[in-house]
């Protein structure tokens, strides 16, 4: 043995044992009170961390809702993509795998990096939108870098597929990510985040809470390689609602040839309820190229383009409205007992308190029946100086120059009408008597967009009913987003205006003269047999336009315009046509021309070969009108009014006597 | 010569095996859950097979009197010394998991570390026997010292941080029991102090990763994805299991495989996980029967000898249980100690089985001298 005998009886002194002891249960009461602090102080904690841990919330994107013309006929459309982000929560050092994330999605590295930086202080949660419209070869890297780069989610979206050719572009608009500028400075958008797409133009624009539905998302339960193993609930998306346009797809298709390739607008609208039915604005653009990121080239080149064609020149193009000023001039002069019995011989122009004012023709002896076929410009000088620029504001703001007409879409201005009251507020001088004769024919500093002069122009031919022009069906809308669409884009709107029928019928009978064949008519090239088109021409000097390649002979080429109304009184259609630096007013007539008569075959033959389908119940048509008493030759007296008259029905057809309920008259 | 003397199996400690079987049932049943949906599944089979093998040699070693094991003792040191220094020659020591570790012997490998704890729990004994609770000269320290510490050195060098480190409390309970004095423990404490910061920074003889894994504990947040991801990972899966836990085979971070090897080292996180607070305190009580059972038989063994083998077996399950549960919540830095009797591993069970013999063979002995 290894041991003496000494040794044998030896013990541990128990004391120690017992101190080991009592050091084994206080070691293992410090791991319970860890235990303790973890599972029962911290276990919430713990608990939404396990949670994160394993669950990856995936966005469901609604897809966005389709827009259809008034006939249902599909205008947008979306089609199945995918986009890829990068997610910051997988613990994982992203920085290190940009570069073969750049070679594997075919991103610029240098790009991706800056924005990976960009989002640095933004929430961790928050995905990083890196690249839209994955192709298959850059889905087939993702599916095989599943392990190394867990942190590349890809989300199938939908996108918006819009009408070649800028079919309707302008009208339409187009969508994009939801700038941070919009997020920050726009309460619209206080409920986005960032990477959305929302609406950025157009119907797109105004519209978009009514497309976008809701997102829904998706827990998905994933490992700790990001591997999805299941779900746990699933919140659908609620897709946008579709939307009916008021545009109707053949008259904007008529439109749109009928303008062609020249720079300008054309606007068709109902005027008797502001349905839009027809808007171009040229040049144009091609709204795909918005709905993935649209390169810098692209967009360096549509925002310096000279003629600018980002621009809905329909409803943002202020221009002087030239001779077809002297429409609300005649009502002004009309109503104000002046017109009536001015006569003015046209010698080629007129001398105004020292300054002679040109007229383009010698028209010889002038009344206001003539004055608006030859348009004759000494005759609204002279009408100009005796109405006085008061009695001329007061008449053109009543009737919505100088302020939006409050179309839905976004971006519309407001032109400009001029008076007394604004030389001193904005020039602080007094308003010359001189400036009066120029406004007179729809020059100096009166100016105005297409659509204002259709809203004016037909509601002048519809005895002074205003409308508010849009582009949606007010009644498809939900009530009170329809309300708070009339205070986000406010605007002269629906009002009507009392006009003297005689007032009435003097302009709409001058408007139809001027596409009369004729001497001095000045759209007798638009002339229409067998359609009651009326219209007025304009042609506005340019002063001064920055542009250079407009010049024609040392001169600016004028802006030329038409607004044409079918039928003269109570017309259904009113088109507003403008082709800048056009050069000749006949121009655009036979443009507006174009589009009326295709508006007018449409509705011959939709009235020949097959009744359209009823979409409303039969109820009393107010209809306005003018007529003589014939009975008595001497005394025979003009009227006009308005009637009730209920829609024809097949009692018609079976010889009821249609019995008009008479209403009163003005 | 002992004189032979009836011996019964009758003292063998049958309570203490007992909760042993419970703890090792407890692990099968663990190791089956965390292994469920993995390429793992099975391992609870093995596991069992290992727990069989574990309780044969545990009653054959208690046949062998510890007396005997004793005196055999210095040759198996010095046979392992060789052993523990040959894995490091690349052609002998096998290498797997970064670290050159085994000695492969036909179809199975062979981990002379392991055994090199029990042989060092039974030097140690002797060692302090010897010298028989005289006051302990500062040669005779060093000796201590020099006995346990060339092992370490070369298990560190393997490099398995683990196991050199288990074999640290032996040595430090052998000194306190063989009756080290209060300004030696003091001097002796200041010394380590000293030497371990000398260790760390002197760069050689830890490894990056190791020091990585040592330091992360302390601040996991700092790098979720390397080493301190682990210990995250962990403390979620013990916190997030709450007072009653996910049930079993339902906790999300086990099955989710965000839990590093749930069924060997995190073991006890996957458990706490999956039964809670209860489940985990239920687990610590059997541990502090285990080792208040095997102390109260150090007090009543035969000889001081008897009683140093026990004490030693208590301080390396003492060590291994703190610092892998440390570990798990994150008291503790990651060192690969696997936790005794839970963990799944060949090695594991074996030597805890066989250091229980060992503890077994003394209380069976108790009456005999």
């Amino acid at each position: 043995m290894y041991f003496d005998k000494a040794t044998r009886g030896e013990k541990l002194s128990s004391a120690k044992l017992t101190s080991v002891q009592y050091g084994i249960l206080l070691m293992l009461l410090a791991l319970v009170a860890g235990l303790w602090r973890l599972q029962v102080l911290g276990a919430d904690n713990f608990r939404v961390l396990a949670e994160q841990n394993r669950i990856r919330k995936v966005p469901l994107l609604a897809p966005r809702g389709k827009l259809f013309d008034r006939e249902n006929r599909l205008i947008v459309d979306n089609y199945p993509s995918v986009s890829c982000f990068l997610l910051r929560e997988q613990g994982h050092n992203v920085d290190a795998d940009l570069p073969l994330i750049a070679k594997g999605l075919h991103l610029d590295l240098g790009q991706l990096q800056a924005m990976v930086r960009h989002y640095r202080s933004a929430p961790g949660y928050q995905p990083i939108p890196i690249k839209q419209e994955v192709t298959p070869d850059e889905l087939a890297f993702i599916e095989a870098h599943r392990n190394e780069l867990p942190e590349l989610e890809t989300i199938d979206v939908e996108r918006r597929l819009y009408p070649r050719d800028g079919f309707a572009a302008h009208l339409i608009g187009y969508v994009g990510e939801v700038s941070e500028d919009m997020l920050d400075n726009d309460l619209r958008y206080a409920a986005y985040e960032p990477g959305d797409v929302v609406g950025r133009a157009g119907v797109e624009e105004t519209y978009d809470q009514i497309l976008r539905g809701t997102d829904g998302s998706r827990d998905v339960i994933v490992d700790s390689h990001g591997r999805e193993v299941g779900y746990l609930h699933t919140e659908h998306s609620i897709p946008g609602k579709d939307l009916r346009l008021t545009i109707d797809n053949d008259l904007q298709r008529a439109a749109e040839l009928a303008l062609g390739d020249r720079n300008g607008a054309i606007v068709a609208m109902d005027p008797r309820n502001g349905e839009i039915l027809a808007m171009v604005s040229r040049p144009s653009f091609d709204p795909n190229a918005f709905a993935v990121k649209i390169d810098r080239a692209a967009w360096n080149k549509l925002v310096t383009d000279p003629d600018h064609p980002l621009l809905n020149k329909a409803i943002q193009a202020q221009l002087a409205p030239g001779s077809t000023f002297k429409i609300l001039m005649s009502v002004a002069g009309l109503q104000e007992g002046i017109a009536q019995n001015l006569r003015v011989y046209c010698n080629g122009g007129a001398t105004f308190y020292g300054h002679f004012f040109a007229c383009d023709r010698h028209h010889g002896a002038v009344d206001i029946h003539n004055a608006i076929p030859y348009s004759c410009d000494t005759y609204y000088y002279t009408l100009a100086d005796k109405l006085g620029i008061d009695r001329i504001d007061k008449y053109a703001t009543e009737f919505g120059f100088g302020q939006k007409t409050g179309i839905d879409l976004p971006g519309e201005q407001a032109g400009l009408m001029p008076s007394a009251e604004w030389a001193i507020k904005n020039y602080h001088r007094k308003w010359y008597a001189g400036e009066t004769i120029s406004v007179g024919i729809g020059q100096g500093a009166i100016e105005a967009t297409p659509l204002q002069l259709a809203r004016i122009i037909g509601g002048i031919a519809s005895d002074g009913h205003m409308v508010r022009p849009h582009v949606v069906f007010p009644d498809e809308l939900p009530k009170d987003f329809y309300h708070a669409l009339l205070d986000t884009y406010p605007g002269s709107g629906k009002v009507d205006l009392p006009i003297d029928p005689s007032t009435w019928e003097t302009v709409t009978d001058g408007m139809a003269e001027v596409t009369e064949p004729g001497a001095f008519h000045t759209a007798g090239s638009a002339h229409l047999a067998g359609i009651d088109l009326a219209g007025k021409t304009g042609t506005a000097e340019v002063v001064g336009h920055v542009g250079g390649h407009e010049v024609k002979g040392g001169q600016f080429v004028p802006n030329v315009w038409f607004v044409g109304v079918v039928p003269r009184r109570n017309p259904e259609l009113v088109v507003a046509v403008l082709w800048q630096h056009g050069e000749f007013s006949y121009y655009p007539a036979s443009i507006g021309a174009r589009v009326v008569a295709a508006y007018v075959e449409k509705q011959r033959r939709l009235a020949h070969n097959l009744a359209p389908a009823k979409t409303e119940p039969d109820k009393p048509v107010e209809v306005g009108a003018v007529w003589t008493t014939p009975n008595d030759a001497r005394t025979a007296r003009l009227h006009a009014g308005h009637f009730f008259v209920n829609p024809p029905s097949t009692e018609l057809a079976s010889g009821t006597v249609l019995s008009p309920r008479r209403v009163g008259t003005r | 010569m002992p004189m032979r003397r009836f011996l019964s199996f009758r003292d063998f400690d049958w309570g203490l095996l007992g909760v042993i079987l419970v703890l090792c049932t407890v692990s099968v049943l663990e190791i089956y859950s965390a292994t469920l949906h993995t390429k793992f599944l099975g391992f609870h089979q093995r596991q069992i097979l290992w727990i069989s093998g574990g309780m044969v040699v545990m009653f054959a070693l208690s046949r062998v009197d510890y007396h005997r094991l004793l005196d055999f003792a210095p040759w198996a040191y010095g046979v392992f010394l060789v052993l523990v220094a040959a894995v490091l020659v690349p052609g002998i020591g096998h290498k797997a998991l970064g670290g050159r570790r085994w000695i492969k012997l036909g179809p199975i490998l062979f981990q002379p570390s392991e055994w090199m704890k029990l042989i060092l729990i039974l030097m140690v004994a002797r060692y302090f026997a010897n010298l028989g609770g005289k006051r302990l000269t500062w040669p005779d320290i060093f000796k201590a010292f020099a006995m346990v510490g060339i092992p370490m050195l070369l298990v560190l060098k393997e490099p398995d941080l683990g196991t050199a480190l288990t074999f640290a409390p032996i040595l430090v309970a052998g000194l306190f029991l063989g009756g080290i004095n209060l300004r030696q423990g003091l001097i002796l404490i200041v010394a380590g102090i000293a030497l371990i910061g000398g260790v760390w920074s002197s760069g050689k003889l830890l490894k990056p990763y190791q020091k990585a894994r040592l330091t992360s504990f302390i601040n996991p947040q700092d790098d979720p994805r390397g080493s301190g991801y682990q210990v995250l990972q962990s403390k979620i899966a013990v916190g997030s299991g709450g007072i009653w836990g996910k049930g079993a085979a339902k906790g999300t971070q086990t099955q989710g495989y965000f839990l590093p090897i749930p069924y060997t080292d995190f073991i006890f996180a996957a458990f706490s996980e999956e039964h809670g607070f209860v489940g985990a305190v239920f687990v610590l009580l059997l541990y502090f029967f285990i080792l208040m059972r095997l102390i109260q038989n150090a007090q009543t063994a035969a000889d001081l000898p008897g009683s140093l083998i026990i004490m030693g077996v208590v301080a390396v399950l003492t060590f291994q249980i703190m610092v892998n549960v440390g570990m798990v919540i994150g008291f503790m830095p990651v060192t690969g100690i696997p936790l005794p009797l839970m963990s799944y591993g060949g090695s594991s069970v074996l030597f805890t089985f066989l250091a229980l013999g060992v503890a077994m063979n003394v209380r069976m002995r108790r009456f005999v001298n």
